[in-house]
């Protein structure tokens, strides 16, 4: 327990050593994060009228953002999936920096929908009346929180191992790892249902979108951590092979290929139908009577993902730089589809046939900013101690050793 | 496989040597606090806007602590009920007359609404707005008139901001839509705590004290019935109907729902709903279903009532019918008391005179 709590204040400590790089990045991450408390203590002043919602639009960013995170929170089990199935060997030393990022989307999604509640102070009472198993929202709940619980576990037990230098005992963490496969689905799909089970909102009420909420965070979670290898390649001397890369932009590849088939499943039946269920679709990609505050997101989105999937499928991803690129652009085009292009367009128009439209006032952007830079804070918190540890630069029996210099990198082109 | 998850030693290398932590300085001191200092200040600085919290924003330990309405023993109600009476007061310096009333034995309340009678003048629209206390600035109002043009009831061909000089316009009929309190309402199944609920009556109440804000009630509605407390509402005190109770038309704070409630307070104690009443043409119908000889029981027998959005399955409480004898225009008698009124009411704000029955 001593060892333990020893452990805990020594990678506190850690985490604020570092280069100036390093420095910069968590001054200009905390910077943010409190311009985002600021904004949120102006809401929790003033009610949820700072933000851009109205009764007509009803969830907007925050939601959204929910949406996406706690799909970038289910991507890492396409890391797992290969190493702990098909015993992939490159991957293997990289599977954790995912579930280190899935414990970090966790808490942004969980941020999320906390700052969306008109009454944060009654949070308790989900503990004292939980309308389980009728409401999708206490599925909802128990997923996400079972999932951050099991990738703490995960990843703590296997960190703690190194520290002290033991073989990690695989009845501890391998049933866990199995389990977290199947709950990374759940948290997925049950977020999904969350949307499609309202019969009220045509536009999401489609056995599509559980799968294509899959597709698209098995494309936008890898893409972002093929980024963050990159910087952790850049950074540090942890050994990142350039065939993980590889391997992860096949996933990326497939993944997207058949997220935009679905998205265009969905697209040919609303519009070839051109039923009164069209009429959200139309908003989005074409705009309803004069009112087109949408149509240039998703064509932005469509746009960047077709390009970043090109990309993809040509060799030219093979070099570094444009492999980059495709990440940054699919993961801001999943973003746009996944937040602006499905949450709010199933508000517009209104059940009654009111168009109103929805833009996400500053308040409401900084306290999202906030949050992203609390998640990217804490998610760079935990690889930056991480790495020394199962560097074995950092164990029970010897503090930290500063990272040797830069060794030779493996060339940048990852191109074999 | 085996499973490294570090690189470097093997467990067989021995342990080297134990090596100290870097001492402190007073120079790393001096700059470790000096940072410390720093942001604990911005923290300081971003938590400020929380001083602007007012007094009754505050949650004292007996709100925080109160139950959920179907938990609460009579002994519990009275106790939450004497504390909302003295916020009220203190507030609005009206003492108010709440009451947790309970639905009577033996009724399930039913509406129908003539649309061959309804001239769309919105009346009902404020009448209740003064009968329920809603927020006044943003004003909130539980009623929707859409004005749709003769020959469809598809409601997005309808127009929600109409402002005429006189109504009605010959070209269009007008619908009025409000909570329609389904048999099987979705926002019921869909709220995590279970603020919100169907009573044995058939009306669907939310507890205020109960709702977490997550409006995913507001979301599942398909008819568009549910408010949001966007912000804390505010009712001019001369303006606070004083005649009040725990489900329905007590003061609401901040981030909770609201919606119709049929107005229970009046119905489950004999009085119609305020809308009713308000209503010139005499559109609005309203009883108890399950009386055979009520006019609900008999328009429903008798006319060719439908409901709103069929297809969903939510079994609405809220029916609508065209008046058989008129089938292309509106009831003369309507149309007469319509010439008599002139004038429309503007679709939002405009406070209404003060209806009779307020104090």
């Amino acid at each position: 327990m001593k060892q333990y709590l020893t452990f805990l204040i020594r990678c506190f400590r850690l985490s604020f050593v570092g280069d100036g790089r390093y420095y910069a990045w968590m001054f200009f991450l905390s910077v943010i994060v409190l311009l985002g408390i600021n904004a949120y203590c102006k809401q929790f002043v003033l009610g949820l009228g700072v933000t851009g919602m109205t009764d007509q639009v009803s969830w907007g960013l925050f939601i959204a953002n929910f949406t996406f995170l706690v799909g970038m929170a289910a991507a890492a089990v396409m890391l797992v999936i290969p190493v702990y199935i098909y015993h992939n060997r490159e991957l293997h030393d990289l599977v954790i920096f995912g579930e280190l990022f899935a414990v970090a989307a966790i808490v942004m999604a969980l941020l999320f929908v906390t700052v969306d509640l008109g009454r944060p102070d009654r949070f308790h009472h989900l503990m004292l009346r939980f309308n389980f198993p009728i409401s999708m929202l206490t599925w909802d709940v128990i997923v996400l929180n079972g999932y951050l619980v099991l990738n703490l576990h995960i990843c703590g037990y296997l960190i703690y191992c190194a520290y002290r230098r033991r073989e990690p005992s695989k009845l501890f963490y391998i049933p866990f790892v199995f389990v977290a496969i199947a709950w990374a689905v759940s948290i997925h799909t049950v977020t999904a249902f969350l949307y499609s089970g309202l019969g009220g909102r045509p536009f999401w009420n489609s056995a599509v979108i559980a799968p294509r909420f899959l597709a698209s965070a098995f494309a936008a979670g890898p893409a972002f951590l093929i980024l963050s290898l990159q910087v952790i390649r850049a950074t540090t001397t942890y050994n990142v092979p350039a065939r993980a890369l590889l391997t992860l932009r096949n996933i990326v590849t497939v993944a997207m290929s058949i997220n935009m088939f679905l998205l265009g499943c969905e697209v040919f039946t609303e519009f070839y139908t051109d039923s009164a269920h069209v009429a959200s679709a139309r908003y989005l990609f074409l705009g309803l009577e004069g009112r087109h505050a949408l149509v240039p997101w998703i064509w932005t989105a469509i746009t960047i993902n077709t390009i970043a999937l090109v990309l993809l499928y040509t060799p030219l991803s093979r070099a570094n730089r444009y492999l980059n690129t495709a990440c940054v652009l699919l993961i801001a085009g999943v973003w746009i589809e996944k937040g602006m292009g499905l949450i709010i367009p199933a508000f517009v128009p209104t059940p009654l046939g009111e168009i109103v439209e929805y833009k996400p006032t500053l308040n409401e952007s900084l306290v999202s900013l906030g949050i992203w830079a609390f998640g990217l804070l804490v998610f760079t918190i935990l690889v930056r101690v991480t790495i020394p540890v199962l560097a074995g630069r950092l164990s029970f029996d010897r503090p930290y050793e500063a990272e040797p210099a830069p060794a030779v990198q493996d060339p940048m082109e990852i191109r074999r | 496989m085996t499973i490294r998850i570090w690189e470097g030693q093997s467990f067989n290398d021995p342990p080297p040597e134990p090596q100290r932590e870097a001492p402190v300085t007073r120079r790393s001191f001096l700059r470790t606090s000096s940072a410390a200092v720093g942001g604990v200040a911005a923290l300081a600085a971003a938590l400020s806007p929380l001083r602007d919290l007012k007094e009754d924003d505050a949650v004292s330990i007996d709100k925080f602590l109160q139950k959920h309405y179907k938990e609460m023993t009579p002994k519990e109600m009275e106790a939450a009920l004497a504390r909302i009476s003295a916020d009220v007061e203190k507030r609005y310096n009206i003492r108010p007359d709440i009451r947790d009333i309970k639905p009577m034995a033996g009724v399930e309340f039913v509406y129908a609404l003539n649309l061959s009678r309804c001239i769309g003048c919105r009346r009902c629209v404020h009448a209740c707005v003064n009968e329920n206390n809603q927020s006044r600035d943003p004003e909130i109002q539980y009623i929707r008139v859409v004005e749709m043009p003769r020959g469809t009831l598809d409601l997005e061909k309808g127009n929600h901001h109409y402002n005429r000089p006189t109504v009605p316009d010959a070209g269009h009929f007008y619908m009025p839509v409000q909570c329609h309190q389904c048999a099987n309402p979705p926002c019921v199944k869909v709220c995590p705590v279970e603020a919100t609920w169907k009573e044995l009556d058939g009306i669907v109440v939310i507890d205020y004290d109960w709702c977490i804000g997550c409006r995913y009630c507001e979301a599942a509605c398909p008819y568009w019935a549910r408010r949001f407390n966007f912000t804390k509402p505010s009712v001019p005190a001369d303006r606070l109907n004083p005649e009040m109770s725990y489900l329905s038309n007590r003061p609401r704070p901040k981030g909770v729902m609201e919606k119709c409630h049929f107005c229970l307070h009046r119905t489950r104690q004999g009085r119609l709903p305020a809308c009713l009443e308000a209503c010139p043409t005499g559109a609005r119908k309203f009883g108890n279903v399950l009386d055979p000889d009520s006019e609900v029981s008999q328009i429903l027998r008798t006319k060719r009532v439908f409901v709103l959005k069929e297809e969903v399955g939510t079994l609405p409480r809220f029916f609508y019918y065209f008046d058989e004898r008129y089938p292309r225009s509106l009831d003369p008698q309507a149309e007469s008391v319509a010439k008599s009124l002139g004038h429309a009411q503007p679709p939002a704000a405009a406070p209404a005179a003060p209806q009779e029955g307020h104090r």
